[in-house]
């Protein structure tokens, strides 16, 4: 019988601007991406046997009750010696990637720099704004456990966040994500394609690109299209626009900007505003203002696309919202567990998109099967890192 | 080094801003485990590149420091080495995973009253 394993790390494609691994570099994120897969796949069941066996028991015995939300089976399972000693494997081994990550892009940051700036010097696709304050929310913590988050710089002009993010994303996700980490871009893609074949947008808004790995696919199947991708960090856009450059993107412009005021565009100035992981990285008051302005600037009869892990409704059991909430408390996601508990339609509904418009999907990541993954959904799922998201969508009425 | 040279081994290692959970609720115990896992992935990483070095001499008889770094698992060598490592997570990770089977197990009594039991029966 052959065995459920991960690709290797060489299976990542290298693009011009990606940071070259060693060989023992490559192996502890093949460790990494194993381990990552055990603690989600082999034993991640370990924490609902723990939870129905005796942590619920003892909750009813001490309360008279079930628990009334994910928090209070959160502070009952953190109580669980089993699920305690998993989440600190788990959260060891995302800081192990970030030090494997930073330890590769660092130890080649001058090659890396001269490369990248070989893409970026004198470009206008690239637009940095140094004045532009960086928002509360990404300075809360550093989302992830990335040492610095997205915009930290080893020194000025730097772009080893994003070098550092484009070179695990393999690993935390078991190569979910496919060669170029783009299982995401190219699901948007395909999604278009079944939903609208004929469809082409003019303009193309992308939010919290960060490396561009999922506005690329998009950019690459409209090349007639404007796409503009912004982002709140320079360090990621640098490397972003060298990547897209290195990858024959060039109809991409990367605008440092803050998605809460995106004045410098007219309303309804494009066809299709998308976010891709993105919402649960932002704020209670930051997320319904963007949405409200990224209706502003769509066009009437335009798409606006959320990819996101499944929101928590009424219907999605409390025990599985409270796993899903993991990456909130041990992950650095601060944001993560209100983000989710958020009904999306009537943010979309308050800032102008009728219910009617409105739409959900199912979208999986599009990767070669023949080396990468499908990934695992239901009892084995990865909760916050599995390659397969809901949509949440809408497209705008017409004038 | 030039005056805007990274110190990349220290910057590597550098901390997420963010309070860290304590978990284990023991110091001790979160300390060591980060350093078993480190050492863990390193182990990891030296089984790859011996596979790696029987590979190549395996198929050249002699093999220089280059070729070990050039070396790239594919195909059917790729799935062995992810199996080696899939292998060598289930042995270290045994502790865990047999402490997962014991929550599902009937309520077992120490073995000093089994002894005993099965001492008179």
């Amino acid at each position: 019988m052959k065995q459920d394993v991960p690709p290797p790390y060489t299976a990542v494609a290298r693009h011009a601007v990606f940071p070259t691994p060693t060989h023992d570099e490559a192996a502890r994120y093949n460790f990494l991406t194993a381990l990552n897969k055990y603690l989600s796949g082999s034993i991640g069941a370990g924490n609902k046997i723990a939870y129905d066996t005796r942590v619920l028991p003892a909750f009813q015995a001490e309360h008279g009750r079930d628990p009334r939300d994910r928090f209070e089976i959160r502070d009952a399972m953190n109580q669980d010696p089993w699920h305690r000693y998993w989440s600190a494997l788990k959260r060891n081994s995302m800081e192990m990637r970030q030090q494997n990550g930073r330890s590769i892009t660092l130890r080649q940051l001058d090659e890396l720099s001269a490369k990248v700036r070989q893409f970026n010097e004198g470009r206008d696709t690239l637009q940095l704004d140094p004045d532009l304050p960086l928002p509360h929310y990404m300075n809360a913590a550093d989302i992830h456990c990335m040492p610095g988050s997205y915009h930290g710089e080893e020194r000025p002009g730097d772009m080893s966040a994003g070098a550092n993010y484009d070179s695990g994303l393999f690993a935390t996700t078991g190569g979910g994500l496919g060669a170029l980490s783009d299982g995401g871009g190219q699901a948007l893609v395909e999604w278009i394609r079944k939903e609208r074949p004929d469809w082409k947008p003019r303009r193309i808004l992308d939010l919290g690109c960060t490396v561009g790995h999922n506005i690329v696919p998009l950019a690459l199947a409209f090349p007639e299209a404007e796409v503009i991708a912004i982002d709140t960090a320079a360090a990621v856009l640098r490397y972003a626009h060298a990547r897209a450059q290195a990858l024959g993107a060039r109809n991409i412009t990367f605008i440092q900007m803050n998605a809460e005021d995106m004045s410098r565009f007219p309303d309804g100035h494009f066809d299709w505003v998308q976010t891709t992981m993105y919402l649960h990285e932002l704020s209670g008051k930051a997320l319904p203002r963007i949405i409200r302005e990224s209706e502003r600037v769509l066009a009437p009869g335009g798409l606006m696309f959320h990819l996101e892990q499944p929101q928590y409704s009424d219907d999605m059991p409390l025990y599985e919202q409270f796993i899903r909430d993991w990456d909130a408390f041990n992950n650095n996601e601060p944001y993560w567990s209100a983000m989710h508990a958020l009904d999306l339609k009537q943010v979309m509904e308050e800032a102008g998109l009728p219910r009617d418009r409105q739409f959900t999907a199912r979208v999986l990541a599009v990767v070669d099967r023949s080396i990468f993954p499908q990934a695992a959904e239901g009892a084995e799922e990865d909760h916050g890192r599995a390659a397969a998201w809901n949509a949440y969508g809408a497209w705008k009425p017409e004038a | 080094m030039s005056d805007d040279s990274v110190d990349w081994i220290a910057r590597a290692g550098a901390r997420a801003k963010g309070k860290r959970p304590n978990t284990l609720h023991d110091f001790n115990a979160e300390r060591t485990l980060s350093i078993v896992m480190a050492l863990a992935a390193e182990v990891a990483v030296v089984k790859e590149r011996l596979d790696t070095v029987e590979r190549l001499l395996d198929e050249k008889g002699t093999i220089s420091r280059a070729d070990i770094d050039a070396w790239q698992a594919t195909g059917e060598a790729a799935y062995e080495r992810a199996l080696m490592t899939k292998e060598y997570v289930a042995r270290i990770m045994r502790g865990m995973q047999q402490e997962m089977e014991a929550m599902q197990a009937a309520p077992e009594r120490p073995m000093s009253e089994l002894s005993a039991e099965l001492r008179d029966s």
